[in-house]
């Protein structure tokens, strides 16, 4: 239902915007009716920004985004509010999200406003309490309370339901969960997989695998605005092929497992490589050619697809290289 | 014992009267230990960490001593402290992104810390870059204003200038949690690394990521609503914990290789009690699945097992 297609976001940097800094490279995937996508990258690798220029927070530099078909950018006035009866973002932060002067369900009182003034206020606030308590919230405890009276866990939610109150079709979640203690963050995935089942398709925004493992169907790992791994998630998981993403998994801090020794910082340079491959400052099993070559994503089995050079020539078993200082070992223990 | 704690009790002041933030909290830590402190947000985590060594109003000294190497630390007087802060006791900021000056060049302002605690920069600067070069950084950074450093960059700055002084105790308050996976590994080891180096002698770590304490404690401390519920090596607190608190909080964390669809996990329903008026007994009692009448009392924090303090009634009941 949306789709992304060679999407790019470039920024203008330096002096008089001199240089081109790609946020976002090239990316294409689409998110299917019920399905949870998660994007995955370290802090800079362009993840928050896909969310944003889905949500048109953002412009796209190049390519297009669809929703349903009809490219996102050219919606204006009452189909692009449309568009946002249907798509809606949750981001990080709960307590940025919120005017701190007024209270909490303010939110929904603006959407009232907004979307909904033929709805009577009577009929509203059973809305909006249906709402809550479909988020888990109990109304009496939580409405008519400012934001710092409520919990981050709380306001997050308050988020969700707000979103829920529209005819919302896809949600952009972007980081939800980070900011939520331990007790309240199983509560809020829970609560994301029991609206997937209802229908609506999610974009999952993380750094952390094993939250993306938990809830999605598919995933996406970017690297410096770049595709290097996407597939189904099963197949990341128990086989991650590029080196980048086994770093990332082998970096999740894990209860049944600990850290390997030996795989040490490496400093990100500010260099760029213009033409090659954009993780040769920190992958362990760079070659020569990747310097100087970017390999396109590259479909290694049906619904996995990598833009790794060491995948390139085709096999019927994808198998990952070995890395220097470490066994290959299968990531997943079932 | 490096690190003794007895009956710490802090409040904080608000005009709605004492929040109850830490109670009769009694712990020992031995020489060379990580001791990791986890909870969830407002379980006084971070008031445990911040009493030992900057107890500045609202928040209130009540009652209790602490002990750094046998010797006696006067939390209570602000002024005193200073002979031991840095020093002996150090402490790495929650969002230590922004705990740098932002209109002072790097090495600038460790100067002008050093030369606040009578220490002489250039004497330090050898060791300083040593120090630069174990967490990988260039010395360069000292040329630098905090803005042009990325995020993981800033926090191992500061971890470097927080234990410059090879304290005895250094605390780092949620130090990974704005950090990425790669980079949070990356600055979880070199906390290790640093007391391996004796730079340090005993780190608390507080997080309320219990994951990354598997990873690097050798002790966890959790906590719940101001008192202490558990302390136990950190493989006895994550293979067999003892009190319902800490089951459920392990029980509710995904792990790499759960999905929901074939198992879905279970948060702690209900929310811990607000601290202003905290319930009399056990605090954990309203949420807990095992809770009877015992429960009514507060159940004292008792070494069950070598090494492992519990507090919960059915620990000391077991045929209750």
């Amino acid at each position: 239902m949306l789709k992304l297609e060679n999407v790019s976001k470039v920024y203008r940097v330096g002096a008089f915007g001199g240089k081109a800094l790609f946020a976002v490279n090239n990316v294409s995937f689409e998110v299917k009716q019920g399905e949870v996508v998660s994007l995955i990258g370290e802090s800079g690798s362009g993840k928050s920004t896909i969310g944003k220029m889905i949500l048109r927070l953002l412009d796209v530099t190049a390519g297009k985004i669809t929703y349903n078909g009809t490219d996102i950018s050219s919606l204006e006035g009452n189909a692009l509010k449309d568009y946002y009866r249907q798509v809606q973002g949750v981001f990080q932060d709960p307590f940025s999200s919120y005017n701190p002067i007024f209270k909490a369900d303010r939110i929904f009182k603006v959407l009232h406003e907004e979307f909904f003034p033929e709805v009577p206020a009577t009929e509203w606030q059973k809305r909006v309490e249906h709402a809550l308590s479909s988020v888990g919230l109990n109304p009496a405890h939580v409405l008519n309370k400012y934001p710092h009276q409520l919990s981050g866990g709380q306001l997050q939610r308050f988020l969700i339901a707000r979103a829920l109150l529209l005819d919302i079709q896809f949600l952009v979640a972007d980081e939800i969960i980070s900011m939520l203690d331990a007790s309240t963050r199983i509560d809020v995935l829970n609560l994301l997989a029991d609206l997937k089942s209802r229908g609506l398709s999610i974009l999952f925004i993380t750094h952390d695998l094993s939250l993306a493992y938990y809830i999605s169907e598919r995933a996406v790992i970017l690297y410096k605005g770049y595709m290097v791994e996407q597939g189904a998630v099963e197949k990341i998981f128990h086989t991650p092929l590029h080196p980048y993403t086994r770093m990332l998994m082998d970096s999740v801090p894990r209860m049944d497992r600990k850290w390997e020794k030996g795989i040490s910082l490496l400093e990100r340079q500010v260099e760029e490589f213009r033409n090659g491959c954009l993780y040769f400052e920190r992958c362990p099993v760079a070659e020569k050619i990747c310097a100087v070559y970017r390999p396109p994503l590259f479909d290694v089995e049906p619904d996995h697809a990598v833009a790794c050079v060491h995948y390139q020539s085709p096999s019927d078993v994808p198998k990952p290289v070995a890395l220097p200082h470490q066994s290959v070992h299968p990531t997943h223990s079932a | 014992m490096a690190l003794s704690v007895e009956n710490l009790t802090v409040y904080y002041q608000t005009l709605r009267g004492d929040v109850h933030a830490l109670e009769h909290a009694t712990f020992q830590i031995t020489d060379g230990e990580i001791m990791g402190l986890a909870g969830e947000s407002g379980c006084g985590k971070t008031t445990l960490g911040h009493s030992l060594i900057v107890l500045f109003p609202p928040m209130k000294y009540v009652a209790g001593r602490v002990l750094l190497d046998g010797e006696e630390l006067p939390i209570w007087d602000s002024e005193k402290m200073n002979t031991y802060r840095f020093r002996k006791v150090s402490l790495i900021p929650q969002y230590a992104m922004n705990a740098m000056n932002p209109i002072r060049k790097i090495g600038k302002m460790t100067q002008e810390l050093l030369e606040s605690r009578g220490v002489d920069y250039k004497e330090v600067i050898p060791e300083l870059k040593r120090r630069l070069d174990l967490v990988a950084l260039p010395h360069d950074v000292l040329n630098m204003y905090p803005i042009e450093l990325s995020g993981g960059m800033k926090q191992r700055m500061v971890m470097v200038i927080s234990s410059l002084l090879n304290p005895s105790l250094l605390i780092a308050d949620e130090i990974t949690s704005a950090l990425d996976v790669a980079t949070q590994k990356a600055v979880a080891e070199m906390l290790v690394e640093f007391r391996d180096r004796q730079f340090v002698n005993n780190l608390i770590v507080i997080t309320h990521d219990i994951s990354i304490l598997y990873q690097i404690a050798d002790t966890i401390l959790i906590m719940y609503a101001g008192v202490l519920a558990e302390k136990a090596p950190t493989k006895s607190i994550i293979e067999s914990p003892r009190h319902p608190y800490t089951r459920l909080l392990i029980s509710s964390l995904p792990e790499v290789g759960v999905r929901y669809a074939e198992k879905r996990l279970q948060g702690i329903p209900g929310n811990p009690p607000l601290l202003l008026n905290p319930p009399s007994g056990c605090r954990f009692r309203d949420r807990c699945p095992l809770a009877y009448e015992r429960c009514l009392e507060e159940p004292p924090f008792i070494e069950v097992e070598k090494n492992h303090f519990v507090a919960c009634w059915k620990e000391f009941e077991p045929h209750a």
